[in-house]
């Protein structure tokens, strides 16, 4: 990861590999459609977007499918980043001091490493609400091919699919107006894959000690 | 079906009103079967499978006088057998014919998410659309009765139409039609309870049945399907039917509450990240910024 060549051209250092770009745009696409056939079946002032999107027959046919993409893609990402998305002392730090990100002051925040916590958080909270979308989703999936004395696991599932849903999108609406709007050059870094040395060091200062340190150590 | 002669009441998924809601007065259809007649000789099952068109089942023997053991995609009518020992230690068969009940507040229809694939009629007769259905199979989490039945090929889900097609003619649904013993009626909601307390009085005073009574569950508004029971007080007896239905609970908190906040939280949500990146802009907005910010050089 922290490689010396990463520093060379034009103070940029890389941030994601081609690897980790390449799943997350995986997950990226097959949540857009999931949380948009989603919506369709969430309400009927949504229903629109099954039609849009080759009627209400298509969309249920692939609606499940593309929950196993996106889940594959999040069981990937845990492959990758699951240490590295492991809470430390400093994360309740920084998560205290969340008023201060939220109003930019950035400067007065403790020093987050490779991830803050609150990406950490989004990570976990994304991952535990795909293993509950998968298994609520596989119930109504084959719904009908369950047995009337086992109908709770349909009660259930059709109250915690929704609800993990609205966990997702919480999470999606954050993630995108971070990465989009707030923090400029972080949508960039999804791209290309680097982020500028000062990118580095003002929104992630331990990982950029990580890197400056290690390279310095190379030389 | 043909909606031509029928006026809709209510329509799943569906996003407004219902068009001519409310502008004509009709009586409410309802089927009357006396369990206490019923002798179990499957005419009616017969008569569904012949005036609907559908092909001959497998049946199962399980040692019961029961066709099979559930209903099917296509075969919408089963009487259900049952042999029960009375306290005193004398055998009685119940057999009850078992279809779609035709709810007032039907638990398939409010959970269904497609636009129009299930309506309720203004004569009660719940229906299912095959051609907007979607196979998601909602209907069947939502119904407290067990009725609706996926077509695994098709994936359409099925049902009995309570004969939609005769009795927009006039005519009574197949099954009545071929009752031998007289134990099935069908007619006005308010002439088939007429009836039926009728009967159980009969029961009760004549018969010795003290607990006879009528199934017409009111967890579900009432019933276009219902029952002279010899004994009210245990409808498990007769293959299961649920002494209190109504729309399963987790279904009415989707459909409501967590719609409603889920709702509100997600508008709600967006908006507020639009107010805050008014209020407060990106973090930066170039690298120069970053730069002066961050005191790189």
């Amino acid at each position: 990861m922290t490689h010396p060549e990463q520093l060379a051209l034009h103070h940029h250092v890389l941030r994601y590999t081609l690897r980790e770009r390449l799943v997350h745009w995986v997950a990226a696409a097959s949540y857009l459609y999931l949380a948009a056939t989603g919506a369709a079946f969430w309400t009927p002032w949504m229903f629109w977007v099954a039609i849009v999107l080759g009627g209400g027959q298509i969309t249920r046919m692939l609606h499940p499918w593309a929950g196993l993409i996106f889940v594959g893609s999040v069981v990937y990402m845990y492959s990758m980043w699951a240490k590295q998305m492991r809470f430390v002392p400093i994360d309740r730090e920084w998560w205290n001091s969340l008023h201060l990100y939220a109003t930019n002051q950035d400067d007065k925040m403790p020093p987050a490493g490779r991830y803050n916590a609150g990406q950490k958080f989004l990570f976990w909270s994304f991952f535990y609400a795909g293993v509950v979308l998968l298994l609520t989703g596989l119930v109504l999936w084959f719904t009908d091919s369950l047995p009337w004395s086992l109908r709770w696991l349909r009660y259930v599932a059709i109250i915690l699919h929704p609800l993990a849903a609205l966990v997702t999108m919480g999470n999606f609406l954050i993630h995108i107006y971070m990465g989009v709007f707030a923090e400029r050059g972080a949508f960039g870094s999804v791209i290309r894959g680097d982020v500028s040395m000062a990118f580095a060091k003002r929104y992630h200062p331990g990982w950029y000690e990580e890197i400056v340190g290690s390279s310095n150590s190379q030389k | 079906m043909s909606q031509a002669t029928l006026r809709v009441q209510k329509i799943s998924g569906h996003a407004g009103t219902v068009p001519g809601e409310d502008t004509q007065r009709q009586e409410l259809v309802c089927k009357l079967i006396d369990t206490t007649t019923c002798i179990g000789c499957k005419a009616c099952e017969v008569a569904c499978v012949e005036w609907n068109d559908m092909p001959f089942s497998p049946t199962t023997f399980d040692n019961t006088y029961q066709t099979m053991p559930d209903t099917r995609w296509n075969y919408w009518n089963l009487i259900l057998f049952n042999e029960h020992e009375r306290e005193d230690g004398s055998l009685q068969w119940l057999m009850r014919k078992h279809q779609c009940m035709h709810c007032a507040e039907p638990g398939c229809l409010e959970a269904c998410p497609a636009d129009g694939a299930i309506v309720q009629y203004t004569n009660g007769v719940v229906d299912f659309q095959q051609d907007k259905c979607i196979g998601c199979g909602y209907c069947i989490a939502g119904c407290p009765f067990n009725v609706p039945k996926l077509n695994t090929v098709t994936k359409r889900v099925y049902k009995c139409t309570l004969c939609t097609d005769r009795v927009s003619e006039g005519l009574e649904p197949a099954c009545i039609k071929s009752c031998p013993t007289g134990c099935l009626h069908f007619g006005t909601k308010d002439d088939m309870r007429d009836l039926a307390a009728q009967r159980v009085k009969q029961l009760r005073e004549h018969s010795g049945f003290t607990n006879a009574g009528v199934y017409d569950p009111p967890g579900v508004g009432g019933t276009g399907v219902i029952y002279v029971l010899h004994d009210a007080t245990k409808p498990e007896l007769y293959g299961g039917l649920p002494s209190d239905p109504s729309i399963p609970l987790m279904v009415k908190l989707w459909k409501h509450p967590l719609k409603w906040l889920g709702n509100l939280a997600v508008v709600g949500g967006a908006i507020a990240l639009f107010v805050h990146f008014l209020r407060y802009g990106p973090k930066a907005r170039d690298e120069e910024d970053i730069r002066a910010a961050g005191g790189l050089p």
